[in-house]
């Protein structure tokens, strides 16, 4: 690499000779050899530029910003160059800098950020409120015209969240009932126990275990799909064309997946119900001994119906939570794309949360009233 | 010395040819325009010379390299020297206009952060933006504002090649001419060699030193636009019938 300069001290006179390409990526280079220039006995600054082979804009703001500090500083700065392309070069960079002191920067206090952070959080309260209030205008004025129903789109939004997640839903549930089993029979052995297990099984998989896991499966995979797809749609503006076309976003977008996902949720439940207790039939039968039919006998001798009701009742709710979740989050993505990533995992920590206190509560409810 | 060469270039999407053939060179320094219909494949070509799409049959060379056997060390290499301004402005999304334009300073220099905080500054200034609208976000600037932060974002590491892709569309005729006096002088000092594409007849009147037009998959007049007058084409008869109202 060229030498960028060489520094000659002459009495009073500190020269400064410039040479190859001053440009972007040598500046770096040239401030440090500038650093500790010993300027005491300095009076005048020669800048001889005639040896540059290119000067580039940040090249020229940098020699630029060296004249005027040395210049703050009481030196009398004089420019020797005669390449026209350089001196023009300069004279841009004069006429379009900024000068540092005349910027705007502004001043954010820790009580403005504060502020900024509160308000943003009470718009966010706000903006779910009128979200769930739209949300419920749109339902009514959906049910009063059968007409206007977009069975296309629920079908549609029923196969997607639904029947593709048959087998991932199947295969949880399937593994959850292996697990409970494997880990209570050996216990139940103990006690000599081991026809309980049905019980066990029985209860905590259709009332607890069925939905709540089918929910959480969903919410991974539904919940996330409608934040990144509305998201995506806002940042296109595609929610903004539908609008100006006058089709409401509520019952096009919205309605849809949400019935969609009410319908479907409990039927996925019922088939992880199916599946958890066949995971733990087989654990019953190959660990504990108990035969298919001592098994079935037993589950319909002692678990009563309304265990089987009252799984498959959450269901609906869960889903109105997670899609409801999940399409408020596409809807607060702002226009930029890192927004989109945010929104889905808030989107699914969120529903699987509201999922498991909705499940508390229902579990509170239906104890308290002896269900 | 040429900057660019295309030879017997074609470009294919499926079974729908878009260049058939084409071949056009650009040399060192100078302003040259790529005209031609809406869809004859103007923004391919170019999206082809940037490597950032295939081409079926033919060869590019773009500073001195075939960049279609090119190496990773090379392929970087001549990214670092040109800029690229895209049709709709690709700003990042998540960074603000400020940010945007330090994104290529912060990465490949060693530069202090106040030295890259003044050359972003100047540079925002060069294009026409208020400097006090440099911490906005792309999503709150109008499109011409867009415009002019990629375009800032294209010069800032003062690439010795600039593409650009329509870039006074959406502009107000103010700043349009602005941009147009802008790029001669970049020309003019720094010896920019530039590429573009344009619609916008006074532009390419004022700044364009050669033109290439396609129509019909075909190169239908390469040279300069002094001389399009006698050409037998459709578009450019058409194109170019009101040049005395300009000029
Ligand atoms: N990825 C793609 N797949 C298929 N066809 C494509 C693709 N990209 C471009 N095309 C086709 O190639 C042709 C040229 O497109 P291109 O975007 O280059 O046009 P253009 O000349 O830039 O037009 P405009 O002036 O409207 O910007 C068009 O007919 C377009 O349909
Ligand atoms: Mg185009």
């Amino acid at each position: 690499m060229h030498t960028l300069i060489t520094i000659q001290l002459k009495a009073d006179k500190l020269f400064l000779n410039f040479s190859g390409e001053i440009t972007v990526y040598t500046i770096n280079i040239l401030q440090n050899k500038l650093l500790n220039i010993n300027t005491s006995t300095v009076k005048e600054i020669v800048f001889d530029l005639n040896a540059i082979l290119f000067l580039d804009t940040a090249g020229a703001l940098f020699l630029n910003k060296l004249q005027h500090d040395y210049e703050i500083q009481t030196f009398n700065v004089k420019i020797s160059s005669h390449n026209k392309k350089i001196n023009d070069t300069l004279e841009l960079v004069e006429n379009y800098k900024i000068d540092s002191n005349t910027r705007d920067e502004r001043a954010v206090s820790s009580l403005h950020i504060f502020y900024r952070k509160y308000r943003k959080y009470i718009e966010g309260v706000k903006y779910f409120m009128e979200f769930l209030g739209r949300l419920f205008m749109s339902i009514v004025l959906y049910l009063k015209s059968f007409k206007s129903i977009r069975y296309k789109e629920i079908f549609f939004e029923i196969n997607e969240s639904g029947v593709k997640a048959l087998w991932i839903v199947s295969l949880t549930s399937f593994l959850i009932g292996l697990v409970v089993a494997f880990q209570s029979s050996y216990q139940l052995k103990i006690y000599g126990a081991n026809i309980f297990i049905v019980d066990m099984l029985g209860l905590s998989i259709l009332r607890e275990l069925a939905p709540v896991i089918t929910a959480i499966v969903i919410a991974g995979r539904s919940g996330s799909a409608f934040t990144a797809q509305i998201g995506a749609m806002k940042i296109t503006q595609e929610i903004d064309a539908m609008k100006t076309m006058g089709f409401d976003p509520y019952s096009f977008l919205l309605l849809p997946r949400i019935i969609a996902l009410m319908i479907i949720l409990p039927i996925l439940v019922f088939v992880s119900d199916i599946m958890g207790m066949l995971g733990g039939m087989i654990v019953a039968n190959i660990d504990l001994g108990i035969t298919v039919e001592v098994f079935t006998s037993r589950f319909q001798e002692v678990i009563k119906v309304k265990h089987f009701y009252v799984g498959i009742l959450k269901a609906p709710f869960f889903a109105f939570l997670i899609a409801s979740i999940g399409i408020y989050r596409g809807l607060v993505v702002k226009d930029d794309t890192k927004s989109i990533g945010i929104n889905t995992t808030k989107s699914v920590v969120e529903s699987i949360f509201a999922v498991i206190v909705c499940d508390a509560l229902f579990s509170i409810a239906f104890t308290s009233v002896g269900i | 010395m040429n900057i660019i060469e295309v030879r017997n270039l074609k470009t294919k999407f499926e079974n729908k040819i878009v260049h058939d053939n084409i071949s056009l060179t650009i040399k060192e320094g100078e302003i040259y325009g790529l005209l031609g219909p809406s869809g004859c494949g103007k923004t391919t070509l170019l999206r082809e010379m940037v490597m950032l799409q295939e081409f079926s049959e033919g060869s590019i060379e773009v500073l001195g390299y075939d960049i279609y056997n090119i190496n990773h060390v090379n392929a970087q290499k001549i990214r670092s020297k040109w800029g690229v301004l895209f049709q709709a402005g690709a700003l990042f999304s998540s960074l603000s206009i400020k940010e945007n334009i330090a994104l290529p300073l912060i990465e490949y220099t060693d530069l202090s952060s106040s030295m890259i905080d003044e050359i972003v500054n100047f540079k925002i200034n060069l294009v026409g933006l208020k400097s006090s609208d440099a911490h906005l976000f792309p999503s709150q600037i109008s499109g011409g504002m867009k415009k002019k932060a990629a375009l800032a974002r294209a010069l800032a590491m003062d690439p010795k090649l600039l593409f650009l892709d329509e870039p006074t569309s959406g502009l107000d005729p103010i700043s349009a001419r602005d941009f147009d006096r802008l790029i001669l002088k970049l020309r003019s000092v720094l010896g920019l060699t530039i590429v573009m594409v344009s619609h916008d007849l006074q532009s390419i009147y004022d700044t364009l030193d050669r033109v290439a037009i396609i129509d019909n998959q075909k190169i239908a007049y390469e040279g300069t636009i002094s001389e399009i007058g006698s050409v037998n084409s459709n578009f450019i008869q058409t194109f170019f019938k009101n040049k005395e109202h300009i000029i």
